[in-house]
């Protein structure tokens, strides 16, 4: 029934991703390609559509090999992450399907803990990360994790404290990281309050609660920057002083990131505003 | 080499008996079941293994080297007497090939031990704690008999012991535990899940078996040939039709509407996958599975 609403572009883009799947359409890790295919026939509609992202400097994104794209939670529901893997689909050649690392609640929940397998996005465990970047997977990690994306409105765009497992792993494994910024998902969902007795319900770290009730994303344009690869040699077993000074480039790369992005936006607006009134 | 292998009568432990014999191997076989066309080359022994006249199958004829395969699951023995034969087997065995000269030994266990748990990764490797006791209590047994296999590793470093984790079997036999759940057309799955299912071919598993006796290896292994599965695909390609049920009435349909008789705690292992990461044997021994995945579910089909 699924297979008929999948985009045939998604379908000829999945044929092209260099991923072993097997007779099924199944790789090693869970990956379905049926699952792939309306999976990211609904990010394609919301990226383009919905979300109408425009994403720059998607040629900083590796084309073959292991990376790690590293950035900012935008909004109360991980719909950048969405973005993300859309960008990397949709904007490259060969088409890349990117890995998620999840909080761990989902893996509690019925139904979704079975679709994110199946698309890939598995439990944020640093034993899946290494995995992957060993079997030259490309991963995408929010180092903010359920801190960022539980910010309210009046904190938009204020990176919390980054976790520094990131680092150690792409030390470890040698892999580039891909800084990003999401710019627009504080505004698609802005988030006012935390429901506490929802977010036991659901077993989740926090609920999020917009102005207009529902935690739906409007159709707010987004953008999506990339900048160029960071590398840190090492073995990943540094002290944290050594690592925290990573983590802090990183971090900073990204807050220059949003900076330029915001910018820009408003400088568009302007330019915008200025026309009409002409 | 002169082998015993116990519980020799398990459909797996036959294919070690045949694979050991085509290898020019002489085979000596305990089981208190019977093995009614066993192959020239095999001899058989009707014991219990914790009984004297398994120990004279030691003292007799003076084994180089041991199988254990002498363990049983919830499937076919109830709890007292799996702790018997499983813990106090186990350790009846060593002991008889510590006094008797035995020069290595092969414990086969499973990869169940585990535990499926939602918060445990994809691909557990040999140092990941046996968290079946928490999630299966009734596998308590078999995590015991594995630990203490491994034990004989310090307790009696003159015989080179190898504990082998190995993932479900399936193939034409339809024998064990994976092919005991899959036996009915109608398989009960938990409705919104669908774990990976780790498993190899029988003869793959014979076959690794037979290269940690050959190798003399010595350490804890797991033991997995190709991919997981998703247990819905792993009931289409054997054609079986996977009936998702809701989880609270699950433990009432067990052993009723043709579904398999499963104990309520085993639900957890049809929630979440348990995969093993096989790489260190297959380093260790060069072994390299035969079946892929999609092979493998295809034997078991239409065998």
């Amino acid at each position: 029934m699924l297979d008929r609403l999948v985009d045939d572009e998604v379908r000829a883009r999945l044929e092209r991703v260099e991923l072993p799947f097997n007779r099924y359409g199944l790789d090693e890790f869970g990956l379905s390609k049926d699952h792939l295919a309306w999976f990211y026939t609904l990010l394609g509609r919301l990226y383009h559509q919905y979300f109408r992202v425009r994403t720059f400097g998607i040629e900083h994104v590796p084309a073959r090999g292991r990376f790690m794209v590293i950035g900012n939670h935008s909004g109360g529901l991980p719909v950048d992450g969405g973005m993300v893997l859309a960008s990397c689909f949709f904007e490259m050649e060969p088409p890349r399907i990117v890995h998620g690392m999840v909080e761990k609640f989902a893996q509690y929940l019925p139904i979704i803990s079975q679709l994110f397998s199946r698309w890939g996005q598995l439990p944020g465990l640093p034993e899946h990360a290494v995995r992957l970047l060993e079997a030259d997977r490309p991963l995408m990690v929010f180092p903010e994790g359920a801190r960022g994306t539980g910010k309210l409105y009046r904190d938009r765009y204020k990176l919390v404290r980054f976790g520094t497992g990131f680092v150690r792993i792409a030390m470890q494994t040698r892999t580039p990281i891909v800084p990003f910024a999401f710019i627009g998902g504080e505004e698609a969902l802005p988030v006012v309050y935390h429901s506490q007795v929802l977010a036991k319900v659901f077993h989740a770290p926090y609920f999020p609660v917009t102005p207009y009730g529902l935690p739906v994303p409007l159709p707010f344009p987004c953008q999506l920057y990339y900048s160029e690869p960071m590398t840190f040699e090492g073995t990943g077993t540094e002290s944290d002083e050594e690592v925290e000074q990573h983590v802090e480039k990183v971090r900073d790369r990204i807050a220059a990131l949003i900076e330029q992005g915001r910018v820009r936006r408003r400088q568009e607006r302007a330019a915008a505003g200025q026309g009409r009134a002409r | 080499m002169r082998v015993v292998v116990t519980g020799i009568s398990g459909a797996l432990a036959r294919m070690v008996a045949q694979r050991l014999v085509a290898r020019g191997h002489e085979v000596l076989g305990i089981d208190r079941r019977p093995w009614p066309d066993a192959p020239k080359g095999v001899t058989m022994a009707h014991a219990d293994i914790r009984k004297r006249p398994a120990e004279d199958v030691f003292r007799k004829h003076h084994p180089d080297a041991l199988v254990h395969m002498a363990t049983v699951t919830h499937f076919s023995v109830g709890r007292e007497e799996r702790y018997r034969i499983n813990l106090g087997g186990t350790k009846a065995v060593f002991e008889y090939c510590h006094a008797h000269g035995v020069k290595a030994a092969v414990f086969v266990g499973r990869h169940t031990i585990y535990g499926a748990a939602p918060d445990a990764p994809l691909y557990r490797n040999e140092l990941e704690p046996p968290l079946a006791v928490a999630t299966f209590p009734d596998l308590a047994d078999l995590v015991a008999a594995d630990l203490f296999a491994g034990s004989a590793l310090w307790r009696w470093p003159e015989i080179d012991t190898s504990v082998l984790r190995v993932v479900y079997t399936l193939g034409p036999s339809r024998r064990g535990t994976l092919a005991n759940y899959l036996g009915g057309p109608r398989v009960p799955t938990v409705l919104g899940f669908d774990p990976l299912y780790h498993f190899m071919h029988e003869y793959d598993a014979a076959e690794a078996i037979v290269l940690a006796l050959e190798k003399r290896l010595r350490g804890i292994y797991n033991v997995a040939g190709a991919a997981p599965a998703p247990l819905s695909l792993l009931c289409r390609a054997t054609g079986r039709l996977a009936v998702p049920i809701p989880e609270p009435i699950m433990p009432y349909v067990f052993g009723r509407f043709g579904f398999a008789r499963l104990p309520p705690e085993s639900i957890e292992h049809l929630k979440y996958p348990i995969v093993v990461d096989g790489r260190s044997f297959q380093q260790a021994t060069g072994f390299r599975p035969q079946f892929d995945e999609v092979q493998t579910m295809d034997a078991f089909r239409w065998a």
